[in-house]
């Protein structure tokens, strides 16, 4: 067992897969000879060489649309858009094209591929470098979402990503890539659409998702300080939806307090609410309440991007206030 | 079930009277599309290649059946040209059961992995970068495969055509980027728009290609150009990028009769019609005027048919409605 950052466990996962499958291709910007501008595919260029790995120009829709027109003829491609912000200048291919053209061709053609991208903030790198997007992503048909909070599961949901035989995004919180933890040795796999539950409690259930997993964890901690025994549920993928684990875990305490770093409106929370209220709504002991960033672009001052982002102390005020009212 | 319009070879006669018979066969089955939308038969839209027929004829002439089509909305042509028969393309725009995609895509999306058509494209420039993902990936796997990719004059302004433009010549891929300049987008002279007065040729030399410009109105024309090509791109030698000088003949979509066009330039056009300009070239050489009309009968005959076929077909069901989302068949977000 040895210490792995979450940018390691990219190249590692990456890496595990290659090795298995010729089919493997990766390409973006910077990501060979540089190993990527957050340093997350380090090593794999040098391993895997320039046929597989391969730098681009700055040409979003080019990178897209070569890992789909490579796709469905055949091979298995990785794309990286360098931070996710820039999904704005390329949506058309992930969006009219990659999502759309299985179901328009009657099932003729399928898209094995991974699109990674380094999502959300506190970096204070202003708002066009720090949005989180997973509810775009989330709300297009034909993608599959996924957002890992930890190098074990950086490593398990990319190999399940890219063996997933439909198109996934794939978003790294760049806040994460510096953290650390055990990584067993050897090949990790994991599955898409399950959620984990990291806490079991009595009184309220925490849902969150990437860079929010950690802080509804430390504050749990203090929750459970002041008498509030909290459930932890790291939702992992948006789609397909763990909606089994989740009504379960909300069930069970008759709490539901969503963590989540997308804007306000249309958040993947509001979605995860609705299902909630039409499914187990006599279950529930209280109203459900969204912790969000607000609907605003993020500041990049320190101090304000901190106020944005749902923080622990935020996220222990809300759900003490509303557990004690 | 109706016959195809692959064609063999063009440079003798045999092949050129193949060539003949594709042409006539894109052109009556885009006459009949066009009267069938008139019967409010057709629903929502259709682009015609009336007019355009030598370019579609001609590159499907020069590829090999493992090579790719990328096409516009503008597609029928290019889809009918690579061998996909007219009953099911003809029953998607009737929106049947029997349809090339049983009615999920339509007259703007029609694709047949089969016969290589690898999707029709309704957004400006997006299939340009996805031709070469394919190339890519011919190239990768060693298997000599091209990609064709196919657009109009008016595409060249967008941001997509560039970046691939780009992509495909420093990775040196087997890519074949056509224009089918008819001069028009939808209601806008192109040339109004643009910086160059060859949209496509004029900016070959900003990606370290040559400038090619050809009549896209006589198939043998284009043929030789396409295979010269294609050609160099199995070879390695990279992509092209051609610019064919060509006119549709309607208007853009549905029923549009086109009066923003200057009638001279109409009747100009009309007069350089590439069908009954191959018809006068292979009498020259020495095909009789009964040959000729065998073959239009056997084509007029093949229009009729998919139009009965289509027409038989049945309405889609319900039970497409929610399936092939995800490769396993389903659209299951959730458990
Ligand atoms: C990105 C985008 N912008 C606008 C349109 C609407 N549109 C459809 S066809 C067309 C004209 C295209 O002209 P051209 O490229 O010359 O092709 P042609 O129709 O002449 O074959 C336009 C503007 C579109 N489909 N996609
Ligand atoms: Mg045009």
């Amino acid at each position: 067992m040895a210490q792995l950052t979450f940018r390691e466990a990219i190249a590692r996962g990456i890496a595990q897969e290659m090795r298995r499958d010729e089919s493997i291709v990766f390409l973006g910007e910077d990501i060979g000879a540089a190993g990527g501008v957050f340093k997350g595919t380090v090593g794999l260029l040098e391993e895997f060489g320039g046929v597989r790995v391969r730098d681009t120009p700055i040409s979003e829709q080019a990178i897209l649309g070569a890992a789909m027109g490579a796709a469905m003829t055949g091979l298995k491609p990785i794309a990286e858009i360098m931070f996710a912000d820039f999904f704005a200048v390329c949506w058309d291919i992930v969006v009219n094209e990659i999502a759309k053209s299985r179901y328009m061709t009657n099932g003729q053609m399928t898209f094995p591929l991974v699109i990674r991208s380094g999502n959300g903030g506190g970096l204070r790198f202003g708002a066009q470098h720090s949005q989180s997007v997973e509810n775009w992503a989330m709300m297009v048909p034909g993608l599959k979402v996924v957002v890992p909070s930890n190098a074990v599961d950086v490593i398990g949901l990319m190999a399940a990503a890219i063996r997933d035989p439909d198109p996934v995004i794939f978003l790294e919180a760049k806040v994460l890539y510096a953290s650390k933890m055990d990584v067993p040795e050897g090949e990790i796999v994991d599955t898409l659409g399950s959620a984990k539950v990291l806490r079991q409690g009595s009184d309220a259930t925490l849902v969150a998702l990437g860079a929010m997993v950690p802080k509804a964890i430390a504050a749990a901690d203090e929750l459970a300080e002041m008498g509030i025994d909290c459930t932890i549920v790291d939702v992992r993928s948006l789609v397909p939806l763990d909606t089994k684990t989740l009504l379960r875990e909300i069930t069970a305490t008759g709490r539901l307090f969503t963590v989540e770093e997308n804007p306000r409106l249309c958040g993947w929370g509001g979605e995860l609410a609705s299902i909630v209220s039409e499914e187990i709504f006599y279950d529930l002991d209280g109203p459900i309440v969204r912790i969000t960033t607000p609907h605003i672009p993020l500041p990049a001052a320190d101090a304000l991007e901190d106020l944005a982002i749902p923080s622990i102390e935020r996220i222990v005020t809300t759900v003490s206030k509303s557990m004690n009212s | 079930m109706s016959t195809t319009t692959t064609v063999s070879n063009p440079t003798d006669l045999e092949g050129k009277l193949n060539l003949y018979r594709s042409q006539l066969a894109l052109r009556l089955f885009e006459q009949r599309a066009y009267d069938l939308f008139l019967e409010n038969l057709v629903k929502g839209t259709s682009h015609l290649s009336l007019g355009q027929e030598a370019i579609a004829a001609g590159f499907a002439a020069a590829m090999r059946p493992t090579d790719w089509t990328f096409a516009t909305y503008r597609g029928h042509a290019h889809t009918l040209a690579r061998g996909v028969p007219m009953t099911p393309v003809l029953a998607e725009l009737l929106g049947r059961s029997n349809g090339l995609m049983a009615g999920k895509g339509g007259s703007m999306h029609l694709t047949s992995v089969e016969h290589g058509v690898m999707g029709s494209y309704a957004i400006i420039g997006a299939h340009l970068p996805i031709a070469c993902g394919a190339a890519w990936s011919a190239q990768y796997r060693g298997t000599e495969q091209v990609a064709v990719c196919f657009f109009g004059d008016g595409s060249v302004n967008i941001g997509a055509f560039h970046e691939a433009l780009n992509f495909a010549a420093i990775w040196k891929l087997p890519v074949i980027f056509v224009c089918e300049n008819n001069l028009w987008m939808e209601y806008t002279r192109t040339s109004e728009v643009t910086a160059v007065a060859n949209p496509a040729a004029d900016r070959a030399s900003a990606y370290g290609l040559e400038s090619i410009i050809v009549d896209g109105n006589d198939a043998d024309a284009v043929y030789e150009i396409a295979a010269a090509a294609i050609a160099r791109a199995r070879e390695g030698g990279g992509p092209s990028l051609i610019e064919a000088k060509t006119y549709r003949h309607g208007g853009h979509s549905r029923a549009d009769p086109g009066k923003y066009r200057p009638d001279s330039e109409v009747a100009e056009w009309l007069a350089k019609d590439p069908i009954p300009r191959y018809r006068a070239r292979l009498l020259e050489k020495g095909a009789s005027e009964e040959q000729l009309r065998e073959i239009e009968e056997l084509v007029a005959a093949d229009v009729e048919l998919a139009t009965e076929e289509a027409k038989a077909g049945g309405v889609p069901g319900e039970d497409l409605l929610m399936k092939d989302v995800w490769a396993d068949g389903g659209s299951s977000w959730r458990n």
